[in-house]
């Protein structure tokens, strides 16, 4: 009886076997466009390699690889990812596709930035017109990326005035705040689709070359310690640039939109 | 208004469908809770009755500090948790980051104060009452103590309980530690907070009243086992 | 029957902040009878009674019992303590405190549960006991251990006539079994009706000793005479 209760007792608190356990770190803005859902039983079937996503900002994803806690990062942020390499926390760095971001905004569009020239046209007249404006603020891809578009249209961030409100929140709730507020907001095309409380935004500008937003996948130096699964890491970046995934990621759709472009070249 | 009404639907559909992911996450924040509740109070409640009844040099100071401890955010106790379990930090090696463990740990480092709090309150004042008859009675620290424990065992159940609560609602330390991964640390708040930043307002909030509902059946459950309310026993 | 007999106080003061309590004081009891420690509210008794018993820290002098174990004395509160607990299993505690066999813990409890009167309420909880009830439950509590010596502490303070003539009974009987008892009191009639030997107090001081006879019949002191008579002494 007691042998019973204890073998109940373990099967209850036990976590299993796994096949084999991988960590990787992403974006919140990858979590959200959904992507993880195809991808993941994917590669669970073609490489029985458990992946287990820690969707966190970029910043974060990045020190979790510094730290050697997750053996691969997938983020979207060029100069941080090659500081990070650089500084020898990742072996290298392995474009594999890209979406874009859009600038979203009330659909009244108080500072007419659907007509718009460019991206860094469209922040100017945002400024000028001192419309509501959101900004992650949390030093993600996506926020660099809107820093930058500042940088382009030649405005100081820290000059603006109190209608830029940077929240140092994640890409749903950032624009959960833009859509309390009737907000600008600079987002990924992706978290915008998925994004279930549009309220009066719309997408009002896109296409921009600028708005250009680069994946790529960071395995993590595997002399950090130990436990880092380079191995692992080695086999899911195969088949990340592979054509099976090249398949899976341009087919993904939302509301019969494509989302990703698979841009991954081989070595 | 209508969020929250979608909410209630959205929490109905979710339990009368039986869907699996929410027993999982449920069976999941269970697991942690009450895992990190029996610890917690297998720590706190002897510690809580042994400051009641010995008198030593720093007693009130130990008092004081466990009292402030209560104040301490989630978040920071799980960024230190974080820090000793990282494979770059001391217990790396242990492997217990990004698991339920890393998870009970931190539960239980945030809910002992709070249960210790309490448990000496309730002990203090029984000791009060008992300390005459029990020293003359001749008893052993031990006896006292077991005494005690014994008597005041409804007060200390609410000090659980109080436990309990704190531990089920928690999210921020267990986000870090535990890093909210899909079947493996997703537990109910985890899941609100993702929910919440996709926007999927109705989600979160029947997920939040799947939350409430499981922290009502558990206190009436655990009161009933121990008919605290029946007359004449108490 | 005890060789813990003769108990020897001497010169014994209990100072508690900064006034004299009670003290410097001199006192030997013998092994035998009924002791009542006389005196008006405020003259110590108390507080010899708990020195007596070794509950109460003293400042100066000596304690000094011929042979010492302390688990065979007792001491009735004038406030009876009583567990949060059955009436039976009040009862049982002190024996259970000494792990003594089931069969005897029983046994012993339904005894004095007759005694008593209480045997219908054996299961009801303790706090619901009416004042005489739960002194009377702590004389039984303190007696179920067959003890050499009891201590009470003015038991009757607060009880009406039925109590009290019900709990001196059983006292007498107690007595004719051969346990000695000290008893603090103010209650004249309660000293005159209970008393073999006598030690009056007053202000800390003990002002005279002496068998019943010769206290009641020949004071020698004017405040004992005083006393006796019914005036107010102070």
């Amino acid at each position: 009886m007691k042998k019973l209760l204890m073998s109940a007792a373990i099967a209850f608190w036990s976590q299993g076997v796994a096949a084999e356990d991988m960590r990787m770190a992403v974006t919140t803005s990858f979590d959200n466009s959904g992507l993880a859902d195809i991808l993941l039983p994917a590669i669970k079937a073609d490489l029985d390699i458990d992946l287990q996503l820690l969707v966190v900002g970029t910043g974060q994803a990045l020190k979790l690889g510094e730290a050697g806690d997750v053996d691969a990062v997938l983020v979207h942020s060029k100069a941080a990812e090659e500081a990070f390499v650089a500084a020898g926390h990742g072996t290298h760095r392995r474009e594999i596709m890209y979406n874009d971001f859009v600038l979203i905004g009330p659909e009244t569009d108080a500072a007419d930035i659907k007509t718009a020239t460019s991206a860094a046209d469209a922040l100017s007249r945002v400024a000028t017109s001192q419309a509501p404006f959101v900004s992650r603020g949390d030093d993600s891809g996506t926020h660099k990326a809107e820093l930058s578009l500042w940088a382009a249209a030649d405005l100081k961030v820290e000059a603006l005035g109190p209608w830029y409100h940077a929240v140092g929140a994640g890409m749903g709730a950032a624009l959960n705040t833009a859509a309390g507020l009737e907000a600008y907001i600079v987002a990924d095309r992706a978290s915008w689709l998925n994004f279930g409380n549009k309220g009066d935004l719309a997408l009002l500008y896109s296409g921009d070359p600028a708005l250009f937003n680069q994946y790529a996948f960071l395995p993590v130096n595997p002399a950090k310690n130990a436990k880092v699964r380079n191995d692992l890491a080695m086999k899911l970046e195969d088949w990340l640039t592979s054509p099976r995934a090249a398949e899976l990621i341009n087919g993904y759709k939302i509301n019969g939109e494509p989302l990703f472009v698979f841009n991954a070249v081989a070595e | 208004m209508i969020d929250i009404l979608d909410g209630l639907k959205s929490a109905f559909w979710l339990v009368i469908s039986f869907d699996v992911e929410l027993w999982e996450i449920s069976l999941r924040s269970l697991r942690v809770t009450l895992t990190a509740l029996v610890i917690a109070s297998l720590i706190a409640i002897p510690l809580g009755t042994f400051l009641a009844v010995q008198r030593f040099r720093y007693r009130r100071f130990v008092i004081s500090f466990i009292n402030a401890l209560m104040g301490l955010p989630p978040v920071v106790i799980g960024l230190l948790v974080y820090i000793l379990l990282s494979r770059s930090g001391p217990f790396g090696v242990l492997n217990l980051l990004f698991t339920p463990a890393a998870m009970i740990i931190a539960q239980v480092i945030i809910i002992t104060p709070v249960i210790a709090s309490i448990a000496h309150q309730a002990m203090r004042e029984l000791w009060a009452e008992y300390h005459d008859l029990l020293i003359s009675l001749n008893t052993t620290k031990w006896q006292r103590i077991k005494t005690l424990i014994c008597d005041g065992r409804r007060n200390l159940l609410t000090a659980a309980l109080a436990g309990f609560g704190r531990a089920i609602g928690e999210v921020g330390a267990i986000m870090i530690v535990g890093g909210n991964i899909d079947h493996v640390t997703r537990v109910l708040t985890t899941a609100i907070a993702l929910e919440t930043g996709k926007g999927d307002f109705a989600l979160a909030l029947g997920l939040g009243f799947v939350l409430i509902g499981i922290a009502i059946l558990v206190n009436l459950a655990i009161h009933t086992l121990s008919r605290t309310e029946r007359e004449g026993r108490w | 029957m005890s060789a813990r007999f003769p108990l020897e106080l001497r010169q014994i003061f209990v100072r508690r902040r900064g006034k004299t309590v009670i003290g410097p004081l001199d006192l030997a009891l013998g092994a035998h009878g009924i002791t009542i420690i006389l005196g008006p509210n405020g003259s110590g008794k108390t507080t010899l009674l708990r020195v007596m018993h070794g509950i109460e820290r003293i400042n100066g002098g000596a304690v000094q019992w011929a042979q010492d174990d302390p688990a065979q004395h007792a001491f009735v509160f004038q406030s009876p303590v009583v567990l949060r607990r059955t009436v039976a299993q009040n009862l049982a505690y002190p024996l259970t405190l000494v792990n003594a066999p089931n069969e005897r813990v029983t046994t012993a409890v339904q005894d004095w549960l007759a005694r008593i009167g209480l045997s219908n309420k054996a299961e009801l909880s303790a706090t619901r006991l009416s004042g005489g009830e739960r002194q009377k439950l702590a004389i039984a509590r303190a007696l179920i251990r067959k003890p050499d010596v009891l201590f009470l502490d003015e038991p009757c303070a607060n009880l009406d006539g039925h109590a009290t003539r019900e709990i001196e009974t059983i006292l007498r009987e107690a007595a004719a079994a051969g346990t000695r008892l000290v008893m603090a009191t103010h209650d004249m009639g309660q000293a005159r009706r209970l008393a073999q030997d006598l030690v009056f107090m007053l202000n800390g001081k003990i002002h005279e000793t002496g068998t019943a006879a010769s206290i009641f019949d020949t004071p020698k002191t004017s405040e004992l005479a005083a006393f006796l008579k019914g005036d107010i002494v102070v």
